[in-house]
């Protein structure tokens, strides 16, 4: 049995530090998504990659947003695609504060 | 470092935070610090609430308090802390014509009044709802606009709170984790109320937001509170299994149940719930744990779907009744293939609610003078089974009761003095060094929520929940030597080291006081001890033991 690969490039650093990409090989599963990837990869690969999300599954909390492939889009509700490396970046237009998370939080609900 | 004086901390800004928050300053309450580990009214479960309501509003039935109430305490399975029940079913009302005033906009008939449907376990038409399966978000929203209007409310995101301060017994304050920059917080606060929902996180299988990790019970257990029923977790009987959807509620079958009926079957097309003493007939009848235990004896018989659960099965129902109940939904399951005219869909039963919780008193007070809890986080209203939509309500009414409480407790008390706690603000700066270290905190959450998914799930035997215990012991064992990312700015490893701390804790209590109860009863099924025994009838409390673990008093 041949068991599928999902490949994930993902935007790393702050917004100090120039970006880099690492690259992730995630098993792929049939209906799986991005943010299933993301966090397999933290339970396995790499627990200092950040990615912000809260709800994970009922696309309520809108807090997973990212950029998948250059366009705007939920990690919770994107599938992820085996064969073909998908690129995630953080949101943009806003400021990055580390790998995928960018500084979504409203003024008035800053410290 | 970042020092905040309050008058009251609320930890946790889902629906019960908010309307603590609100309450807190109809009642006087100057300053008020609203923390969310998440962003303010998007984390948590009142987002993710899809439909009912229960409030004895009598629109559609000759409905009062009295009789929410029996079918609440009935529900409890004799556990029910009445007191709490009554207070929920009492104010509920009120919060709901609130919310109406407020705008969130409750679903109505041609005639004018706000729709209300029966939901299993209700013997009148009780529950309200926000079209289509928008309620929670509708609430969250709704709360989130008001807290906004008020200067006296100091909103703050992304904000974990991470230990609780006490003086001389008294609540003083607490330790935050500003995720964000990663450093520490000091928050001076003369009450502190716990809004932190429940601990559906600790399970592999649930419905769960990624905040329900038991985080607000590890604190009460800090400060000297005592939790009690924490035993009890209820198991939605039929979460989706399969095929997989994404962006759609696990839940998300209860609505259709409640308007449409659906047929509960087994893999060879037979309804079963008969066999376990609930006949439906088409309606939706049977209490949660009762399904719940169907469901899984189904599956243990060898009589499942093919990814371990049962089906549900729409076929019967017209398509253009599923459009008329259910609109855009429709159309959204058609984009995942799924069309319920033509095939059933697979369920099983996912952790979903917390009937335990912080011991609190019918003013929210916990034994730790100064320390509230509200929502989901408070335990005992809802007994060792909770009735199906009375988690909103009880968010609302006792949000509402601790935000009142607490003020009025504030009010009398001089300016909380910081009484200056090295240890927890020292440690943020220490793991925020970095360790290296064999295992990270992720891998153990993971293996928590197996664990717990395994031998802590809806049946429960002496042997698996000595092995749990033991386990989530060396696990605890283990805090201080993980692998630790270093870095400050949104450091992940940070948050997921407190999580992981938190959900031990909450996860020990579970589990030491499932082992206690050597009975059957509601949520609680013990293999070993399948029947219920009257002199059970009693409510366990969890305190902190000597060496840092969990123990029954």
């Amino acid at each position: 049995m041949t068991t599928l690969t999902a490949h994930l490039s993902v935007r790393r650093g702050t917004a100090d530090n120039p970006p880099r990409y690492d690259e992730f090989a995630v098993p792929f599963e049939d209906g799986a998504t991005v943010l299933d990837a993301l966090m397999w990869v933290r339970a396995r690969l790499d627990p200092s990659l950040a990615i912000r999300y809260s709800c994970i599954n009922a696309n309520v909390c809108k807090e997973c947003t990212i950029a998948v492939d250059g366009r705007v889009a939920y990690a919770c509700t994107t599938r992820l695609k085996a064969g073909a490396v998908m690129v995630l970046e953080p949101l943009p237009g806003k400021p990055v504060l580390r790998d995928l998370v960018s500084d979504t939080r409203p003024p008035r609900e800053r410290l | 470092m970042p020092a905040i004086d309050t008058d009251i901390l609320i930890v946790g800004a889902g629906g019960a935070g908010m309307y603590a928050a609100l309450s807190a300053v109809r009642s006087g309450a100057e300053r008020v610090l609203l923390a969310d580990k998440s962003l303010v009214g998007r984390g948590g479960a009142t987002v993710m609430a899809q439909m009912t309501v229960a409030a004895a509003l009598a629109e559609e039935s000759d409905d009062d308090i009295d009789l929410h109430l029996a079918d609440t305490v009935g529900a409890g399975r004799g556990l029910c802390v009445e007191p709490l029940a009554a207070a929920l079913c009492e104010d509920a009302p009120a919060r709901i014509r609130e919310m109406e005033e407020w705008r969130v906009g409750w679903a109505r008939r041609d005639t004018g009044r706000i729709a209300q449907v029966t939901a299993p376990g209700h013997s009148r038409p009780r529950c309200c709802y926000v079209d289509f399966l928008n309620t929670g978000p509708a609430v969250a929203a709704t709360l989130r606009r008001r807290v906004a209007q008020v200067p006296a409310i100091r909103r703050v995101s992304n904000l974990t709170v991470t230990d609780l301060v006490t003086a001389d017994g008294e609540i003083a304050g607490a330790v935050g984790l500003d995720l964000t920059e990663g450093q520490a917080v000091t928050i001076a606060a003369k009450a502190v109320i716990i809004a932190t929902g429940g601990l559906t996180r600790l399970y592999r299988r649930s419905s769960a937001s990624a905040n329900m990790g038991g985080d607000g019970y590890a604190l009460a257990l800090g400060a000297g509170a005592e939790l009690t029923d924490m035993e009890f977790v209820q198991f939605f009987p039929i979460g989706h299994l399969a095929p997989r959807l994404v962006g759609m509620d696990p839940i998300m079958w209860d609505p259709f149940r409640y308007k449409l009926g659906g047929r509960l079957l087994d893999s060879a097309g037979d309804e079963f719930l008969a066999r376990y003493g609930s006949d439906e007939a088409g309606a939706y009848t049977t209490p949660r744990d009762i399904a719940t235990y169907a469901i899984t004896k189904e599956v243990a018989a060898g009589r499942g779907s093919p990814h371990g659960g049962v089906y549900l099965s729409f076929q019967h129902v017209p398509r253009a009744a599923l459009e008329a109940a259910f609109g855009p939904v429709i159309d959204r399951l058609a984009r995942h293939g799924i069309d319920l005219t033509r095939a059933p869909i697979e369920v099983s039963p996912i952790a979903h609610y917390h009937m335990g919780g912080i011991a609190v008193d019918t003013t929210m007070a916990s034994r730790v003078p100064g320390l509230y809890a509200a929502g989901e986080a408070a335990g005992g209203a809802n007994g060792a089974n909770r009735l199906s939509g009375n988690a909103i309500p009880e968010a609302l009414v006792f949000g509402e009761r601790a935000g009142h409480f607490a003020a009025a407790y504030a009010a009398g008390r001089k300016p909380a003095r910081w009484p200056h706690d090295g240890e927890a603000v020292g440690r943020i700066a220490r793991l925020a060094e970095g360790r290296r270290g064999e295992v990270s905190a992720p891998e153990l959450l993971e293996e928590l929520r197996t664990v717990m998914q395994d031998y802590v799930g809806p049946f429960r035997a002496a042997g698996g929940l000595t092995r749990a215990v033991a386990r989530l012991r060396e696990m605890r064992a283990a805090l201080p030597v993980l692998a630790i990312p270093p870095g400050r700015a949104c450091n992940p490893g940070l948050a997921d080291w407190f999580e992981l701390r938190a959900s031990l804790i909450a996860a020990e209590a579970v589990a030491v006081a499932a082992l206690s109860r050597s009975e059957s009863r509601g949520a609680h099924q013990r293999d070993d001890f399948p029947q219920t025994d009257p002199a059970w009838a009693r409510n366990q409390r969890v305190a902190l033991a000597a060496g840092g673990g969990a123990a029954v008093t």
